[in-house]
């Protein structure tokens, strides 16, 4: 597929708020996002032929009759969890370059906050998740010792990277306070105004080991969109493009259970990476500004191994210093992140993305942004990334 | 260490080869399958060997001996039926064959856990029937 991607382009993208209790359920974020999206590309609903919608809440069907796309030529949902978003990227690349498409909507949206505490009122979603054999793994082995969630799913990997290489507390406070400080510099951001110490990260009451409650993302309503086309049409679009120049996807063997793999620390990513960074012809270290799925700030250490940015076992020297923060050498999640922004299972990242791509970011802005990173990461470690130029 | 964990949730009891794997547990008898063609152990079950692709194999007894691979130790309880038992924790262990498996722990604090800890697999009744695995001090 090389060379196919670059004939791909990112033209529009949309946020909505992240609210702790919204008055829209998950479809209703995703119309808010997708419209938002148009209107930041200047196009209209008819123009949609491709649709990737998440594997939960909603189908293509409801989204194309709500939106009014006529003319739905191709559309595939991808089950790789909080992967699944920027594994799209991918998709949406593919099907435009390929002809399938000519312009594809991605959107994402749920009630992260709200489906843990229902109330009166908001109605619920009638479609549920698409689920895969993780959670047939996840019900028969973990879920009867009391391994429910994901932070206990986690930590059993992170456990073991964590005393094999001494990764220190701080490391991934660290972490947790260059999100923070990001934050600050993004309205929407849940925990703008909200600064944090270190004094407070370490403070923080464990979850589940090596987990604090401070290693773990917020949980928002919420719900983004991209909108990918033609770098040849996207050039007579009103926002600079950002084309798509490498994209992947990968899976940890077995993807579906979390305990037998030969190499637990050798993650989707790990194969994703080496992929995508071909495909765009880059190193990573060529890159400006990076988004990581930051579900956990563990999981952020074991994606800085897994892109090649530091050795194995060595993420926690590398996010001393301010490494990630802006004015660092790798400035990550700029907006925040899941960790102090919201979670919108990523797409929040690639909506950043862009912007600093755009140079639109303001005092959060990269100066001279011309190449960014994002990845996914969900399930039991499923990983994808798409680097992305400015053009 | 709080109380110890005397399974608050009911053995799962699926179907298919999972089931199979806690049938034999209910036993009483730890067993995994064993590849007839190339004798590696494997979980949690499948219908292939990933190593040679062979589909005959044999629900083979286990030493019960292994190692802690990793860990974690849950402070809060996702689900109201560990409320009663935190900090608990979930550990994995390798077994001396190969396979490693997702248990709780008995008889070993909280502060006791370490990386290549010996154990050994002991099985509890489940709340409403069938058997679960939990690691205790080999010894």
């Amino acid at each position: 597929m090389t060379g196919n991607r670059a004939q791909a382009a990112i033209v529009g993208v949309a946020e909505t708020d992240f609210y702790k209790g919204s008055e829209l359920g998950p479809f209703g974020l995703m119309i808010e996002a997708a419209r938002g999206a148009l209107d930041d590309a200047g196009l209209e609903a008819g123009d949609i032929d491709g649709l990737l919608p998440p594997p939960w809440y909603t189908s293509a069907e409801e989204l194309a009759a709500t939106l009014g796309i006529e003319d739905l030529s191709y559309s595939v949902t991808t089950s790789m969890g909080g992967a699944s978003p920027t594994a799209s990227l991918q998709t949406a690349a593919m099907a435009v370059s390929s002809g399938a498409a000519s312009t594809v909507l991605i959107v994402i949206g749920w009630n992260g906050y709200s489906f843990l505490r229902p109330r009166e009122g908001i109605e619920a979603p009638r479609h549920s998740i698409i689920v895969t054999s993780a959670l047939d793994s996840a019900a028969d082995f973990l879920i009867p010792h009391g391994a429910i969630v994901p932070a206990q799913f986690y930590a059993l990997i992170a456990m073991r990277h964590k005393q094999l290489y001494g990764i220190e507390d701080t490391d991934t406070g660290h972490v947790a306070l260059a999100m923070r400080r990001h934050a600050q510099l993004h309205d929407k951001a849940m925990m703008k105004g909200r600064e944090l110490t270190m004094e407070e990260y370490l403070d923080s009451p464990y979850i589940s080991e090596p987990f604090r409650r401070l290693d773990c993302c917020q949980e928002s309503d919420s719900a983004a969109a991209v909108i990918v086309t033609s770098m040849e049409r996207a050039r007579d679009l009103k926002q600079r493009p950002a084309a798509i120049i490498g994209a992947a996807q990968g899976r940890p063997y077995p993807a579906d259970d979390i305990a037998n793999r030969r190499d637990p620390f050798h993650i989707g990513l790990s194969d994703a990476a080496p992929r995508a960074l071909a495909e765009a012809g880059l190193r990573v270290t060529d890159i400006d500004v990076f988004g990581i799925y930051d579900c956990f700030t563990y999981v952020v250490l074991l994606q800085l191994e897994a892109l090649g940015l530091c050795g194995r076992g060595e993420s926690g020297a590398f996010v001393r210093d301010g490494r990630l923060e802006l004015g660092g050498q790798c400035p990550t999640n700029t907006h925040g992140g899941l960790l102090s922004q919201g979670h919108t299972w990523g797409l929040n990242h690639t909506v950043e993305a862009v912007r600093q791509l755009r140079h639109e970011r303001g005092k959060a802005q990269v100066t001279g942004a011309e190449l960014a990173l994002v990845t996914g990461w969900g399930e039991f470690g499923d990983g994808s990334l798409a680097v992305l130029a400015g053009m | 260490m709080a109380g110890e964990i005397s399974y608050p949730v009911p053995a799962p009891s699926p179907p298919g080869l999972n089931g199979q794997w806690y049938g034999w547990l209910g036993k009483g008898e730890l067993r995994f399958q064993r590849c007839v063609a190339c004798s590696v152990w494997r979980h949690p079950p499948r219908l292939l060997c990933a190593e040679c692709g062979s589909d005959e194999w044999d629900w083979t007894r286990s030493g019960g001996h292994g190692r802690l691979f990793s860990w974690t130790v849950s402070h809060r309880a996702p689900d109201p039926s560990f409320a009663a038992v935190v900090p608990y924790a979930v550990v994995v262990v390798e077994m001396d064959e190969g396979p490693r498996l997702v248990c709780s722990v008995r008889d070993i604090s909280n502060e006791e856990l370490r990386l290549d800890l010996a154990v050994e697999i002991g099985i509890a009744p489940g709340r409403k029937g069938g058997a679960l695995p939990y690691a205790r001090p080999l010894g």
